[in-house]
C-alpha cells in the first residue's frame, strides 16, 4: 500500500467510524428527547406544591420516573392510592429521604466537563437548608425519625486506570448544628468484643433508631455485617453477619435487609429478609426476585422496595413475616418516603 | 558495546527526530487510551444510575485478573518473538481484542457479565503491552530510546486525560446515554486497531548489519517512506558482528533463558524489589486524602493531578535518561518517590502539601515507567524484545500486587501511617541495595568491553 492509499483508507474509516459514532449519539439524544414527552398509559403527573409537613393523610413520597417534563422530580401520591395522580415538586434528585419535615436529596451537578454530586438538606417548603459536596455517586439517603439527622452514602471510584474496584463513603450530619462526620470509616470498629482495624472497610446504607443510634452495613475482608453505631462514641458494633442495606422497622424491633443467599445465581444473590433484633432470628420474604435497594418500612408489617421496571423502576411491596406474596405498588417510580 | 548505549548520546545529540513507528504506536495508545478511558469514567455511573446495581461486587474478579493479565503478559511477548518477529500481529490481536469488547458492554446489564467482558478486555491489554514496547524498542536507535518511551507514555497519558472528557460530553448530548458512549468507544477503539495496522510496520527488525547510524548524518540516510520504516541498523548487537538472525523462532526454553543474562536478572530483580515497596497508586491516594484533611469530594482528581505531571515530564525525563543513564534515573525516580512518601508522613498539610506530593507521584512515574522500558531493551537480544519487556514488566506488575496485599494488611494490623513509614524504610534499603546491583552491573560490562 502506498503512503496516499493508506491516509485515504484512514480518512474513509474516520468518517464511517464518526457517521457511526454521531448516529448513536443522535440516537441517544433523540430517545432522550422521547423522555421527555408524557407515556400514553403512563401515570397522570401534574405540577404542584409538595410539603413534607404532615397534613392528616398520608402520602407518599418519590423520585418520579415517569417520562414526561416532571421526570427524576419528587412527587407526592395518596398513600392509598399509590397509582393515582401524582404532584411533582420542581425539585430534582437522584436520590431522597424525608421525615418530620427535614428532606435529604441527593443531586447531580452538571459541569461543563464532569458531573460532581452534592447532598442537600431541605425544609419542608423543599428550599434548600445547606448543601454537602459529595465525592461520588449518590446511592443511599436516610433522614432520622425527628428529622434531625440526615445521612448519606456515595460510591467513590478512585483509581483512574482500569479500576473496578469501588467503596463508599457515608456522611452523617447533624441539622441542628450542621456538624457532620462526612466519613464513618473513621469511627471505631468493635468486632467480636475488640476494636478492629482494616484498610479495606466500607460502610454504607444508614438507618436510623434515633439522633444517636443508627444501623449500617459494615463490609471488610469480603464480608459484611449488620453494625450498630453511636453518633456520641463514634464507635461501630458489629452484631450479625451477611446483611447489606439494613432499614429498621418504625417500632425498632426489626432490620429488614438483602441477604446474599447460597445457591441463588451469581448475578442476582439478594433476597429481602427480616431479622427480629432481640432473637436474631432471619426471616425470608415471599419476595423471591434479586433485589438491590435499601427496603423501606410502610409500617410495622409491611416493607416497600424498588425492582427494575419498563421506566427505571416500580415499587413493590411485601408483608415483612413471610407471608403473602409480593405485589406491585406502583410503576416508574424509586427513592420513596412515608409522610 | 550495547550497555554503553547511554553514553553515546552526545554523537549526533537531541536532534534525532522519535521514530515514525514510536509515533504510530504513540497515536495507537491515545486513541486506544480515549476509548477505555471513556468506559472507565461512566463505568460507575453506568452501573449505579444505569443498571440500579450497587458496584460493590465488581471488584471481585480483580484478583484473578491480575494474576492472569500477569501470564497473558509473559504469553503475548513469547508469542510476538516467535515465527519471525510476529509484533504487530500479537499487538494487533490484544488492540482487536479490547476492540471487541466495547459493543459487549452494549449487552452487559449485569455485574458477573460486565466483569467478564472488563476481563476479556484487560487480557486483550495485557496480550499486546510487550509487543508494543518491543517494537518501539526495535524501531528506535538505541541511543534514543528513553525519549521514544517519553513520547509513547506521553501520548498514551493524552489519551488517558481525554477520554473522561469525551465520555462526558457525549453524556451531557445525550442525556443518560451510555449505550451511546459505549457505541462512541467502540468506534475510537477500532480506529486505534487501523492505525496500527495501516502505520505500524510490520518488520522492525530485520538485521542488516551493525552499521552505527550515529555516525550517519540524517541527511546520508534514504528518505524513508511509511512503507518502508525500517531502520538500518541492529537495534541490540549484542556482539558488534553480530551473524544474520538465525531462522529458528525463540523457543520457550530461549524465553526462560533470557534469565541466563544477567544484566536482564538484575534489572529484573532491581524492578521487582523495588516493586516490592511501592505503594499502589489508590493506597497512596486514600492516605493522602486522609493525612492530608483533603475535601472528600476532591479525591476523584487526585489520578489526574498524578497524570497531568507524568505527561508533562514524561518526554524531558526520558530524553534526559539517554543523557545520564537510564538506571541511575530509575533509581533516582524510586528517589523522588521516596521523598513524596516523606511528604505524606510529614506535619505539612493542605492543598499545596498534596499538591506536592502528587508532582512528585507524577515525576515517580515519568523517571520509571518508560524509563525501565528503555532501560529493558538494551540488555535484550532484538530478537527476544518482546519476551524480555514482558519479564520486566510482569516482574514488577507481579510485586507491586504483593506489595498491595501486604500494605493492606499492615494497614489493618498497625494503621495506615505506620504501614507507609514502613514501606517507605523498605524503599530506602530496596533502592540502595539496587543501587549497588545495577552499578555492579555497569562495571561488569565496562569489563567486558575491556
Amino acid at each position: 500500500m502506498t503512503r496516499t492509499t493508506r491516509l485515504v483508507t484512514l480518512l474513509v474509516a474516520v468518517l464511517l467510524l464518526g457517521a457511526v459514532g454521531a448516529g448513536a449519539v443522535l440516537h441517544a439524544a433523540h430517545r432522550s428527547g422521547m423522555k421527555d414527552e408524557q407515556q400514553a398509559d403512563g401515570p397522570t403527573v401534574r405540577a404542584g406544591t409538595v410539603s413534607l409537613r404532615s397534613t392528616g393523610t398520608r402520602r407518599l413520597l418519590v423520585r418520579n420516573l415517569a417520562w414526561g417534563p416532571h421526570r427524576d422530580e419528587i412527587a407526592t401520591v395518596a398513600a392509598d392510592d399509590p397509582e393515582g395522580p401524582r404532584t411533582s415538586s420542581g425539585v430534582k434528585c437522584l436520590r431522597f429521604h424525608a421525615a418530620a419535615g427535614t428532606g435529604i436529596c441527593l443531586q447531580a451537578v452538571h459541569g461543563a466537563l464532569e458531573d460532581t454530586y452534592r447532598a442537600v438538606v431541605l425544609d419542608s417548603h423543599l428550599r434548600v437548608r445547606h448543601r454537602f459536596p459529595a465525592a461520588g455517586i449518590p446511592t443511599r439517603a436516610r433522614v432520622s425519625p425527628s428529622g434531625h439527622m440526615a445521612a448519606w452514602t456515595v460510591f467513590v471510584s478512585g483509581d483512574s486506570y482500569a479500576g473496578t474496584n469501588f467503596s463508599t463513603r457515608t456522611a452523617i450530619v447533624d441539622t441542628r448544628t450542621w456538624a457532620i462526620d462526612d466519613n464513618l470509616e473513621t469511627f471505631r470498629v468493635v468486632k467480636d468484643g475488640r476494636t478492629y482495624h482494616a484498610a479495606d472497610t466500607n460502610i454504607w446504607g444508614v438507618t436510623f433508631a434515633d439522633d444517636n443510634r443508627f444501623y449500617a452495613t459494615l463490609a471488610t475482608g469480603g464480608r459484611t455485617y449488620l453494625v450498630r453505631g453511636d453518633v456520641g462514641a463514634r464507635t461501630l458494633t458489629t452484631l450479625h453477619g451477611n446483611v447489606e442495606c439494613p432499614s429498621l422497622s418504625p417500632d425498632g424491633t426489626r432490620v429488614a435487609y438483602k441477604k446474599r443467599v447460597k445457591g441463588a445465581s451469581p448475578d442476582a444473590p439478594w433476597r429481602l429478609y427480616v431479622l427480629n433484633l432481640r432473637t436474631m432470628k432471619e426471616t425470608a420474604t415471599a419476595e423471591s426476585r434479586n433485589l438491590d435497594d435499601q427496603a423501606l418500612w410502610a409500617d410495622d408489617h409491611t416493607l416497600v422496595y424498588a425492582l427494575p421496571g419498563d421506566y427505571g423502576s416500580d415499587l413493590w411491596t411485601v408483608p415483612a413475616d413471610g407471608t403473602g406474596t409480593a405485589r406491585r405498588l406502583m410503576r416508574s417510580a424509586v427513592a420513596p418516603a412515608y409522610l | 558495546m550495547y550497555l554503553a548505549d547511554s553514553r553515546r548520546t552526545d554523537a549526533r545529540g537531541t536532534q534525532a527526530a522519535v521514530p515514525a513507528t514510536v509515533l504510530a504506536l504513540g497515536a495507537v495508545s491515545l486513541i486506544t487510551d480515549v476509548s477505555s478511558e471513556m468506559v472507565t469514567a461512566v463505568l460507575p455511573l453506568y452501573v449505579v444510575a444505569g443498571l440500579g446495581l450497587s458496584p460493590l461486587g465488581f471488584g471481585l474478579l480483580d484478583g484473578i485478573n491480575n494474576g492472569v493479565g500477569a501470564l497473558v503478559r509473559l504469553a503475548g511477548g513469547h508469542l510476538a518473538d516467535r515465527g519471525g518477529h510476529r509484533h504487530k500481529l500479537v499487538a494487533g490481536l490484544g488492540y482487536g481484542l479490547s476492540a471487541l469488547c466495547k459493543p459487549f458492554l452494549l449487552l452487559a446489564h449485569t455485574l458477573p457479565v460486565l466483569s467478564a467482558v472488563l476481563a476479556v478486555d484487560r487480557t486483550g491489554k495485557g496480550l499486546r503491552t510487550a509487543p508494543r514496547d518491543a517494537m518501539i524498542s526495535l524501531a528506535t536507535e538505541p541511543a534514543h530510546r528513553g525519549r521514544a518511551f517519553g513520547v509513547h507514555r506521553a501520548m498514551d497519558t493524552t489519551g488517558a486525560l481525554l477520554g473522561p472528557l469525551a465520555a462526558f460530553a457525549v453524556l451531557r448530548a445525550t442525556v443518560d446515554g451510555y449505550d451511546a458512549v459505549f457505541a462512541v468507544s467502540a468506534c475510537v477503539a477500532t480506529l486505534g486497531v487501523l492505525v496500527l495496522v495501516l502505520f505500524v510496520p510490520r518488520h522492525l527488525d530485520a538485521p542488516t548489519g551493525a552499521v552505527r547510524p550515529s555516525r550517519t548524518p540524517a541527511a546520508q540516510r534514504p528518505p524513508q517512506s511509511l512503507d518502508a520504516v525500517r531502520p538500518p541498523w541492529t537495534p541490540d548487537a549484542v556482539r558488534p558482528p553480530r551473524p544474520p538472525a538465525p531462522p529458528r523462532p525463540p523457543s520457550l526454553r530461549d524465553a526462560v533463558g533470557l534469565l541466563r543474562r544477567p544484566e536482564l536478572r538484575r534489572l529484573t530483580a532491581c524492578a521487582a524489589l523495588l516493586g516490592l515497596t511501592t505503594v499502589s497508586d489508590s493506597f497512596l491516594y486514600l492516605l493522602l486524602q486522609r493525612e492530608g484533611d483533603l475535601p472528600a469530594h476532591l479525591f476523584p482528581l487526585l489520578p489526574l493531578g498524578t497524570a497531568a505531571f507524568f505527561l508533562l515530564l514524561a518526554v524531558p525525563l526520558g530524553a534526559l535518561a539517554d543523557r545520564m543513564s537510564r538506571r541511575r534515573l530509575f533509581l533516582a525516580g524510586h528517589g523522588v518517590l521516596l521523598l513524596g512518601y516523606g511528604l505524606v508522613l510529614s506535619p505539612w498539610h493542605g492543598l499545596p502539601a498534596v499538591v506536592a506530593v502528587l508532582v512528585l507521584h507524577g515525576t515517580f512515574y515519568a523517571a520509571t515507567d518508560g524509563v525501565l522500558a528503555a532501560a529493558t531493551a538494551s540488555v535484550v537480544p532484538a530478537r527476544q524484545q518482546g519476551a524480555g519487556q514482558a519479564l520486566v514488566g510482569t516482574g514488577q506488575a507481579l510485586a507491586r500486587f504483593v506489595c498491595s496485599l501486604a500494605f493492606g494488611a499492615a494497614w489493618s494490623l498497625w494503621g495506615g501511617r505506620t504501614a507507609l513509614a514502613v514501606t517507605a524504610a523498605g524503599l530506602a534499603v530496596s533502592a540502595v541495595v539496587a543501587a549497588v546491583v545495577l552499578r555492579t552491573g555497569d562495571e561488569t560490562t565496562q569489563e567486558v568491553r575491556a
